[in-house]
Order: structure tokens, then C-alpha cells, then sequence
């Protein structure tokens, strides 16, 4: 009596099997695809700080002749024959006559001294590899690794050691030129920083002197002889400044390094031009991984060089950073206030109705035109007027009136805004009637309510909502490219010049970093594994900026658990 | 009297009392804590009580009984302007509190809800400590001294009979108690700033027998100091709990008297059928 009337495929799928498996897939892939792509930049984007044996490879260069490559062999390439050939010219028969041919990608490095610094090398044309303990990898301050054997360390010139023994005297002198190099910087970037900044607002200074006309001429002469006397000062600072500095560059430039190249040249290479260097053929796996470690630790913690394709990305990573906790600093109030109005105060209605769509629908518009609407209203027009207020003296070089952290920031605070007003106020919905009628009728008041028990309780919903946001805002490049962000900013926003956080300047950006070092370096090879790297470490700073709100959101979760029963 | 401009109101040939009767026993009637004189109440066109008079005496308990829907709770949101938060609600009327006019326009709201407190039907502590949960009320007025706030704390929760319970974990969240202690933590929470009246909605109709029970000793012990005003579903409840009995039916108030005489002699016709179950 009760056994199934319908049999076969039918049963089948009114049983909701197939949409098990249908939902099953859908996560499948969803699950494969995010970890595919965490796998894709992880993967290229790591290996490109390990410090890869030098291969030295005896091959036929183009038109035959018998030619020596020391480098990293990058990865292989298959080519059809006829592309080879068209490629190539080379007509002569190879050796089986296959159908395509493989070649190698290899590193050479050499910019500036041997070009080009990648190299494409047929295998059928390689005779043999080797792999030299001699040969070094030279990381040089600009264009690039140099591969070569350490010949001699000079002193102003002359040879203090050749052959054994050069190693370590090398390393030991290219410590006391990282601390040297130390010192310059700190100089540079201290001494040099603070008075050329008090420098510039003395300048400000004379100029709203100038811009005064209810001083009379005693008064104007004792401002001003007061300003020159502190621009002395001020420029005698500088002259010891200078001083040290001069001293210091004549002592970095003393030693210089005789390197043999694979194609037979030697030369001398300052050791003032010289980061690093390693053995990598020589090196034990700890040595390797030991190495791998301060890569990825220079990587995280330097300035960028070479336009970008050389050094750290430590500006970038800081200027994400900055501009994220700023957006949501300003995000969370904007969207919170306009939430509690939209469901707390506003009486329901068509109107309120369609101020709700409009919300929505802003999250639909593309951030590009943001951007417009940040450079055109924010910059050009608030930051106009700001200048024209307050910092008259300066103009007309614009101090808010151009592109800055500010104004990124604020753009895209309204980017996200519509995030944060929808699920606060989901959150607002969900708090029971009972809650708010219990705290009013012991006595308080509208807002004494809203702000000691709705908002708390509230408040897992408005994490959600910064969550998304930062999501979102961490991610995005293209408005910021009119509002703020810059290939290279000469300063951090952050310093030790009054008033710390200058919010005016322009900062650097992961996002727009990954851009800029990927399609606009003129060394896309050199390039590509720093796009991944860089790449790598936005997704990480965006899960590591979202897992800190969720574990916050957590924490008040289980605070307010059992509320919204 | 029955209002002449309502005569659906009572069935019966005897007019009826919105004095309260006196006690079988001689004995002087208690003050008056709250008025109500000709209330009516409107959600937008519709009526939802209609020229409600009664005098609810100070320190007894009043209990609000009649089917769901006949206004008792809407009545006893009135007496501390619950229905304000409801749009389109409107007043004619009045009620007084000890002589003054809750309705008049320069009445403070919050001050009048400090004075009379609401428990409601499902109980609902805020997600705080307990401790957090009784200081509420005494925060929002502009929190005494710690030593101060401790002992009102401690006198409000002995006072809903929960002290004992809880005192060694006043800093736990309230929302770990079980349903008969957060009611109790509530009317502590109420307790606390001091009201002269209570009004109590359903207190224990969310709770199991014996929560039910602690509630209304409680209720006992609590009218020596406060004007309670209990609505209740449960009619077993209202006889056993209360000195006063009001019956609303379809926003009208039918019958009020003692609750003695009202459960054993109504002198309506509709109550009699309501309270022996012909219908509600």
C-alpha cells in the first residue's frame, strides 16, 4: 500500500536528489575556484624570493657560436617548429626533426652590463649545464641582480684581497656599508625631513606676514627679523646636516667589488650599489630557507626601487592600511547615524521607502564614477575652498585642493556606506520590540535607549556591515587613482613633523601597486613575480583586516546571544 | 452608571460601579492611585477602548481579565503612555496619577514611566550583568554612589525574591537565568527606581507552574509597597491574586468591583458567562 507509485528517474528526482548534487557542485566549484586562485598567487608569488641555484649553461648563441649563460632558469616554453624557424631564421636541420622545439626562460640579470637581462636559450642547442659554486647573485640598488664571481674587494681602488679570502672580507664590508647606508637614510629621512618642513612653513609663515595689512611697520619688521633669524638658524642646521651626510657618502663610496662575468668582462662595482649578496649554489637548504626568510622580510619592510619592480613594497602595504582604518573611522558613523535615522526616527513611509532603494542602489554604481565624483566634489571643491580658507599663504600650490589620503579615504567611505546603513539596519530590525519597551518604561528616553541598549546590541550587525566594507574598500583601485593614490609618494602620510597624520599627502596603494608594477614597469619579466607577491599580500592584509572584525563580531555575539529570541 | 452614549455596555438592569465597592468586612477605602475619566482610545479610526472609568485604589492589586483582544492591555499601557510609541494612537479623556493628569501636555514621559513601571508579558532583561540589568533604570536617572547602588541593587533583587539566586553571579549576563528568574530579574529592574504603581502584563504567561507560583507570592509580598495593576488571561490567577477585578469586553469595562464579589456574585450577565467559560 504505501510503496512508491512512481519508479525510475521520476522517483528520482522528485526525491531532491538532484538538487543535493546540484547544490554539492555549486560549493565544489565555488571552493575550487577560491582555491585555485589563492593557490596560483601563492605559489608564484613565493617563489620568488627563493634564492634559485645559478646555472651555468654552455649553449649555442644565435648564428652559432659557443657562448656561456650563468642565470635562474625561470621556466620552459614549447614552440612549433615553424614558429622557431620564422623566430629564428635558423634553417638547418635539428637532430630528429621533431615537431616543435622547448626553450628556456633564463634569468641572466646584467641590466645595464650585459642586456638583455632575460634570455631565451633552445635545449637542443644547450651542450651542458653546470652549476658553479663560484658564481654569486650581486642584488644591486639598481637595475637588477647582477651573476658573476667575486674576483677582489677594493679599498679607493686598490686590492686589500684577491682570491681566498674575499668572502668574508666582502661581507664585512658590505655590513659597514648597510650601516653607513643606515645613517644616510636616517639623516635623509629625519634630519633633512624636519628642516625642510619647518623650512616650508617658515615660507608660509612670511607669506601670511605678507597677506596681513593690520600690522604696522614696527610690528611687521620684528615678525619678520624673528622669521629670518629662525631661517638662520634653520639653515645652519642644515649646513651641519649636510656635513655629516658629504662625510658619510665619501666613506660609503670607499670599497668597490672586481666581478668576473660569463662573458669574460670584469669590472668594478661599488659596493655603495650593492644590497645583497649570496652564493646560492653553495648554500644548504637552511642557508636557503634562512635567506628566503630576510627576502620576504626585506620585501615586506623596504622601500620600492627600480620604478617599482626592484626592492620592498613597505609604503603600499602601509598606505592600504591607513586608508582602510580611515575609511572605516569614517564609514561606521556616516552609515550608522543615517541607519538609526532611516529605521528609528523616519516616520515609515513611500519616502523613506525610496531613500532605502537609493541606498541600495548606490552600491550598484561603478566605483570609477565615485572616483569622478570624489575628485570633482571632494578635491576640486571642498579641498578648493579649504585652501582658499585656511591655507591661503600656501597657494597657489593647493594644500586639500589636489589628490590625497583624505579625500580617498572620504570617497571611498561613501563607496561603502550603503554596506554599512543595510545591515545596520537589519540589525536594528531584529532587536525585539519587548528590548526598547523595557528600557522605556523604566524611564528613558528615546535616545538613552538607543544608545545604551540598541546599539550595543546592535552592534554584531554594524561589524558585518565594516566587514563588507573593508572587503570592499581594501580591494578597490580605480576611484582611488583619481582621489589619492600615486605610483611612488615621497613620504609615508604617517611622520615626526607636526601634526603626524598629514592627511593632505598622497599615498601608495597594494592595489594600484599591483597595477602599476604589472602593465605599466618597463620590465614585465622582472615584474611579474613581484604582481603575484604583491598580489598575495593584498588578499592576505584583507583577510587579516576582516578576521580581526569577525573575531570582534563574535566576541558581542555571544555577549548578546539569546536577545533576538 | 452606565454611559448612556454606550448602551451595549452591561446587560444587566443594575447600573455599573466604577466606585469600588467596600469590603465585606468595615473598612476605611484605600486612597486612589489612579483615575480614569472617560477614556477613550483610538488606533487611527478604529476604537479600541471606549469611556473607560474606574478608580484603582493605592496598594492593592488590580487585575485587567476578558479575552484576548478587549483592550485590558491597551487600558493598562495607558497608565504609563506605552501606546505614545505606537503610531496613529490617539487619547481623549484623562487618567490621573495621584491627582495629576498623565496626558496633560507638560507632562515629562520618562519621569511618569519612572513612576509607574511595566513588566511584560515575555521577559525581556537586556543582554547586560544583572547587576547591569537592576541599575539600569538608577543610570539612566544619574547613577548614585557605588556603595549606594550596590545596596538599592541588592534591595530590589531581595525585593522580586531573587537575591538569594543570583548573588553570586551578579556580573554573569542576564540572559543565562531561566524564564521565571529573568521575570523576576525585570520586576527587580522595575523595582529599583522606586514606582508608586506596577503594572504587570501577563507577567507569568510565558512561564511554567512553578515560576508562575514564585511570581505571585511575589506579587503578594510586593502590593504592601506598590499599586499593582495585573492583566491576566489566567482567571485562577486574578481571583487568587487580586483585592480588585476589572472585566473588559470589546474595549468597554463591563464590570469592576472586589474580586471576591465579582467571581462569586457578578452582577453582569456577560461576566458571569465569561468567568464560568461560555466564552472569551
Amino acid at each position: 500500500m504505501l510503496h512508491s507509485q512512481t519508479t525510475g528517474v521520476r522517483s528520482w528526482l522528485t526525491s531532491g536528489e538532484l538538487w543535493v548534487w546540484m547544490n554539492a557542485a555549486a560549493v565544489g566549484i565555488s571552493i575550487t575556484a577560491v582555491g585555485g586562485l589563492l593557490a596560483l598567487i601563492a605559489v608564484r608569488g613565493l617563489a620568488h624570493f627563493w634564492p634559485a641555484d645559478i646555472a651555468e649553461i654552455h649553449h649555442l648563441a644565435d648564428g652559432g657560436t659557443p657562448a656561456i649563460a650563468w642565470g635562474e632558469m625561470i621556466e620552459t616554453e614549447t614552440l612549433d617548429i615553424d614558429q622557431y624557424r620564422s623566430a629564428t631564421g635558423d634553417t638547418s636541420g635539428i637532430t630528429g626533426d621533431p615537431a616543435s622545439v622547448t626553450r628556456w626562460l633564463v634569468k641572466t640579470g646584467n641590466r645595464r652590463l650585459d642586456p638583455p637581462d632575460f634570455q631565451w636559450i633552445y635545449e637542443h642547442r644547450i651542450d651542458h649545464i653546470e652549476y658553479p659554486e663560484a658564481v654569486a647573485v650581486f642584488e644591486r640598488m639598481e637595475w637588477g641582480n647582477a651573476y658573476g664571481t667575486l674576483q677582489a674587494v677594493l679599498e679607493n681602488g686598490e686590492p686589500v684581497v684577491r682570491g681566498e679570502g674575499v668572502w668574508p672580507e666582502f661581507n664585512t664590508r658590505l655590513a659597514r656599508v648597510e650601516s653607513l647606508r643606515a645613517e644616510i637614510a636616517e639623516i635623509e629621512r629625519g634630519e633633512f625631513n624636519a628642516i625642510n618642513y619647518e623650512l616650508e612653513q617658515l615660507r608660509l609663515d612670511r607669506r601670511r606676514l605678507d597677506l596681513r595689512k593690520d600690522l604696522d611697520s614696527a610690528e611687521l619688521a620684528e615678525a619678520q627679523a624673528d622669521i629670518d633669524s629662525r631661517e638662520d638658524a634653520l639653515q645652519a642646521r642644515y649646513e651641519i646636516a649636510e656635513q655629516a651626510l658629504r662625510e658619510l657618502l665619501d666613506e660609503r663610496a670607499r670599497d668597490s667589488a672586481e666581478i668576473l662575468f660569463s662573458n669574460g668582462a670584469v669590472l668594478h662595482i661599488d659596493l655603495a650599489e650593492i644590497v645583497r649578496a649570496w652564493l646560492p649554489n653553495q648554500m644548504s637548504l637552511w642557508q636557503k630557507l634562512g635567506h628566503y626568510a630576510s627576502s620576504v622580510w626585506l620585501f615586506l619592510t623596504e622601500d620600492p626601487r627600480e620604478a617599482n619592480t626592484e626592492g620592498g613594497i613597505f609604503p603600499a602595504i602601509f598606505g592600504t592600511v591607513l586608508m582602510v582604518l580611515l575609511m572605516s573611522v569614517l564609514v561606521t558613523p556616516l552609515g550608522v547615524i543615517a541607519a538609526v535615522y532611516l529605521r528609528e526616527y523616519a516616520k515609515q513611509g513611500p519616502f523613506v521607502r525610496l531613500i532605502r532603494i537609493a541606498v541600495n542602489n548606490l552600491a550598484g554604481v561603478p566605483s570609477i564614477v565615485y572616483g569622478v565624483f570624489g575628485l570633482g566634489f571632494f578635491v576640486y571643491f571642498i579641498g578648493g575652498n579649504l585652501d582658499r580658507l585656511f591655507f591661503e599663504a600656501a597657494l597657489p600650490a593647493p594644500t586639500f585642493g589636489t589628490p590625497g589620503l583624505v579625500w580617498a579615504s572620504l570617497t571611498l567611505a561613501l563607496l561603502t556606506v550603503p554596506v554599512v546603513v543595510v545591515s545596520t539596519e537589519e540589525g536594528l530590525t531584529r532587536i525585539p520590540r519587548s528590548i526598547r519597551e523595557g528600557s522605556l518604561a523604566l524611564g528613558a528616553t528615546k535616545a538613552e535607549t538607543l544608545f545604551k541598549v540598541v546599539l550595543p546590541i546592535a552592534s554584531p550587525s554594524i561589524l558585518t556591515g565594516i566587514i563588507l566594507a573593508v572587503a570592499r574598500a581594501a580591494g578597490e583601485v580605480a576611484p582611488l587613482m583619481l582621489v589619492g593614490v600615486v605610483k611612488l609618494a615621497p613620504t609615508l602620510p604617517l611622520d615626526g613633523n607636526f601634526p603626524y597624520l598629514h592627511l593632505e599627502r598622497k599615498f601608495m596603494h597594494l592595489g594600484f601597486h599591483i597595477y602599476d608594477v604589472g602593465f605599466q614597469s618597463p620590465n614585465v619579466e622582472a615584474a611579474r613575480p613581484l604582481v603575484y607577491a604583491t598580489a598575495l599580500l593584498l588578499v592576505l592584509i584583507i583577510i587579516a583586516l576582516n578576521l580581526t572584525a569577525i573575531m570582534l563580531r563574535t566576541r558581542l555575539e555571544n555577549r548578546y546571544r539569546g536577545v533576538e529570541s | 452608571m452606565t454611559d448612556e452614549n454606550n448602551p451595549s455596555a452591561g446587560t444587566g438592569t443594575e447600573p455599573v460601579s466604577h466606585e469600588v465597592p467596600e469590603h465585606e468586612e468595615s473598612r476605611e477605602p484605600a486612597p486612589t492611585s489612579l483615575l480614569v475619566d472617560r477614556l477613550c482610545l483610538f488606533y487611527g479610526e478604529q476604537q479600541a477602548l471606549t469611556d473607560i472609568d474606574m478608580r484603582i485604589p493605592q496598594k492593592e492589586v488590580t487585575a485587567f481579565i476578558g479575552p484576548s483582544g478587549c483592550g485590558k492591555s491597551t487600558l493598562l499601557r495607558c497608565f504609563n503612555r506605552m501606546n505614545d510609541l505606537i503610531d496613529g494612537v490617539s487619547v481623549t479623556g484623562h487618567v490621573h496619577l495621584d491627582g495629576y493628569d498623565i496626558f496633560a501636555p507638560e507632562v515629562d514621559v520618562a519621569q511618569l514611566r519612572r513612576r509607574v513601571g511595566m513588566v511584560f508579558q515575555r521577559p525581556n532583561p537586556f543582554p547586560k550583568s544583572i547587576y547591569e540589568n537592576v541599575a539600569y533604570g538608577l543610570r539612566i536617572q544619574g547613577a548614585p554612589p557605588k556603595a549606594e547602588m550596590d545596596e538599592i541593587v541588592e534591595w530590589a533583587l531581595r525585593s522580586a525574591a531573587l537575591w538569594d539566586e543570583v548573588k553570586d553571579r551578579l556580573k554573569e549576563s542576564a540572559l543565562g537565568l531561566s524564564g521565571g528568574q529573568q521575570q523576576r530579574l525585570v520586576i527587580a529592574r522595575a523595582v529599583a527606581v522606586k514606582p508608586s504603581v506596577l503594572l504587570l502584563d501577563e507577567p507569568a504567561s510565558a512561564l511554567d507552574p512553578i515560576s508562575t507560583l514564585k511570581i505571585e507570592e511575589l506579587i503578594h509580598q510586593l502590593k504592601s509597597e506598590y499599586t499593582i495593576v495585573i492583566v491576566t488571561h489566567n482567571m485562577q490567577q486574578a481571583a487568587r491574586v487580586s483585592d480588585n477585578t476589572a472585566f473588559l469586553y470589546l474595549g468597554e469595562l463591563i464590570e469592576f468591583g472586589r474580586t471576591q464579589q465579582v467571581f462569586t456574585n457578578p452582577k453582569e450577565q456577560q461576566t458571569e458567562d465569561y468567568i464560568t467559560g461560555r466564552y472569551g
